[in-house]
């Protein structure tokens, strides 16, 4: 096995001032999980590709007369196959176990974890909560990504348990490819807007979704003169990723409580860049246009609007590999993952105001520390929705006078 | 503030997350055991990571007595947190069993349910 096979140890992950401490065992749990993770979708989610292309595929035409229409086809096929429901069945265990791993971590301090985040949170004007923001429907239907409590879960008044058993297993589940700080995508971000836009100097900066503010940190500490508005419809996480923040030293970031389907409390053009990152897919079919409305709304002419999700299904894509994409969205909670990812967001993007020539969509893999973070494998060894490999799609706002010229 | 109250760890680690379970084997009994046997396996790979460590640190210190651990006999206190350890292991290796029981609780529809319903509201 080759040594980039072998996901870093979780001793490497970086315990700022807010990190939960695990113990030996713990840590130990995280690094047989990180490994069964990497088996599982680089060794022997192979076979479920073979499984299709020997018996399931053929068995499909013989009944049908055709090859699948969709991939819910495939799905429904490939559901009957003993070979696929055994690795499915794998896979959905190694996620439960992860996140009774991080729970078993962060409960037994949660007080602890609590009073620390109150000490750095206190009084800080940098931390808007709302009690009047209610969870929607698409955050509350099921757990997502079968995290008990969800973004949102509050064991008592003060809990910050749900941001920092999510903060403390994104590197068991992605083999550390997000780096020390789980912060990967954040990093390509800036790095793909100081790579378009040479000595941009963005004013405000508007995340959507943030959750525990991971990948709105890099972005904050690489424009440390602008103020980025951190937002989430979930207080626990947004508690715990603002006294994280701190523990970092980055104090450029507020964070608020709020629904992105509504920015109302900001004016029109109030933001130079609005963005999400790995977001819109914990959406809904009516909140995801929404959210892209509003956010084209508060954003300043030759702003930039910014998406960072997995690639779309498009017909250049195989059914059978759009099958594997979907997986999250049936086995691991993510229930608008499959609608999603089949969207035509250039439509969404054209329907707010940004003309098809104002677009972009970019391929940016995670910027982390290549020495300790191999680069996670992409095609067929993938590890298909959590490869730290993403489309960065979205728009430059045309200017006022080419608006007022059109 | 500061005085925050302490949560049963042990059992709340193990909670079910809301929504169905997919049935991933025809009979559920294999579903529950194939996650009681990747518990114990995870288990086992914990205590080899950890008899790793020991042996390790034994080792670069020169202090490691095998036959020690063989004649090794807990005091009262130390048996009763050896208890504790093991109930801690049981319920990690039943968190299935656990979860199935809170499922009968929770009523909860398909996915395929909430995938459609969230790709049109």
């Amino acid at each position: 096995m080759k040594r980039d096979d072998i996901p870093p140890p979780y001793t490497e992950v970086a315990r700022h001032g807010m990190f939960p401490e695990p113990r030996h065992d713990e840590v130990a749990r995280f690094n047989f999980l990180a490994n069964l993770n990497r088996h599982l979708s680089g060794v022997l989610g192979a076979g479920n590709r073979l499984a299709w292309e020997t018996r399931v595929l053929p068995a499909f035409i013989a009944a049908e007369g055709r090859t699948p229409r969709d991939r819910f086809e495939v799905r429904r096929a490939m559901n009957r196959d003993p070979y696929h429901r055994l690795w499915s069945a794998l896979r959905r265990n190694s996620m439960e176990m992860r996140q009774q791993n991080g729970r078993s971590i962060v409960l037994r301090q949660a007080a602890a974890l609590a009073a620390k985040a109150h000490a750095l949170n206190a009084g800080a004007p940098t931390l808007e909560l709302d009690p009047a923001i209610t969870t929607p429907r698409y955050q509350a239907a099921v757990d997502i990504h079968c995290m008990p409590g969800s973004y949102d879960g509050e064991l008592f008044p003060g809990d910050v348990s749900a941001g920092a058993n999510y903060d403390c297993g994104i590197f068991a589940t992605t083999g550390g490819a997000l780096g020390a700080l789980s912060d990967g995508g954040g990093q390509a971000i800036v790095q793909w807007v100081r790579e378009t836009r040479p000595g941009w100097a963005p004013r405000r900066i508007l995340d959507i979704g943030c959750t525990i503010g991971h990948n709105a940190v890099p972005i904050a500490a690489a424009f440390p003169d602008a103020e980025v508005i951190a937002i989430d419809t979930a207080a626990p996480s947004l508690r715990y990723g603002h006294a994280r923040a701190r523990a970092m030293g980055v104090t450029n970031i507020r964070f608020v409580q709020a629904n992105a389907e509504d920015l109302s409390r900001w004016p029109d053009g109030h933001f130079d860049w609005v963005q999400t990152t790995m977001f819109l897919h914990e959406t809904s079919g009516k909140a995801l246009p929404r959210i892209i409305s509003e956010g084209a709304r508060v954003l300043a002419p030759s702003g930039l609007m910014l998406h960072l999700e997995q690639p779309a299904y498009t017909d250049a894509m195989p059914l059978f590999e759009q099958f594997l994409r979907d997986w999250d969205a049936f086995n691991n909670n993510e229930p608008f993952w499959s609608a999603m990812h089949a969207l035509d967001i250039p439509a969404i993007l054209e329907a707010s105001g940004f003309p098809r020539d104002h677009q972009f969509s970019a391929r940016v893999k995670a910027v982390v520390d290549r020495s300790v973070f191999p680069e996670a494998p992409t095609g067929a060894a993938e590890d298909h929705g959590r490869a730290a490999a993403w489309e960065a799609y979205g728009a430059w706002k045309p200017a006022e006078a080419a608006r007022a010229a059109a | 503030m500061g005085d925050y109250p302490e949560v049963d760890a042990l059992l709340l680690a193990g909670a079910k997350a809301k929504g169905k379970r997919p049935a991933y084997f025809d009979d559920p009994a294999v579903d529950r055991l194939l996650s009681i046997l990747m518990a114990v396996a995870g288990e086992l790979a914990v205590t080899r990571e950890r008899l790793d460590t020991l042996e390790r640190l034994l080792e670069a210190r020169g202090l490691l007595d095998r036959a020690a651990i063989e004649t090794y006999r807990p005091d009262r206190e130390a048996g009763h947190e050896r208890g504790l350890l093991q109930r801690d292991y049981v319920a990690r290796v039943l968190r299935g069993v656990q979860q199935d029981m809170e499922a009968l609780a929770e009523g909860a529809p398909d996915i395929e349910a909430v995938v459609r319903e969230l790709q049109d509201n």
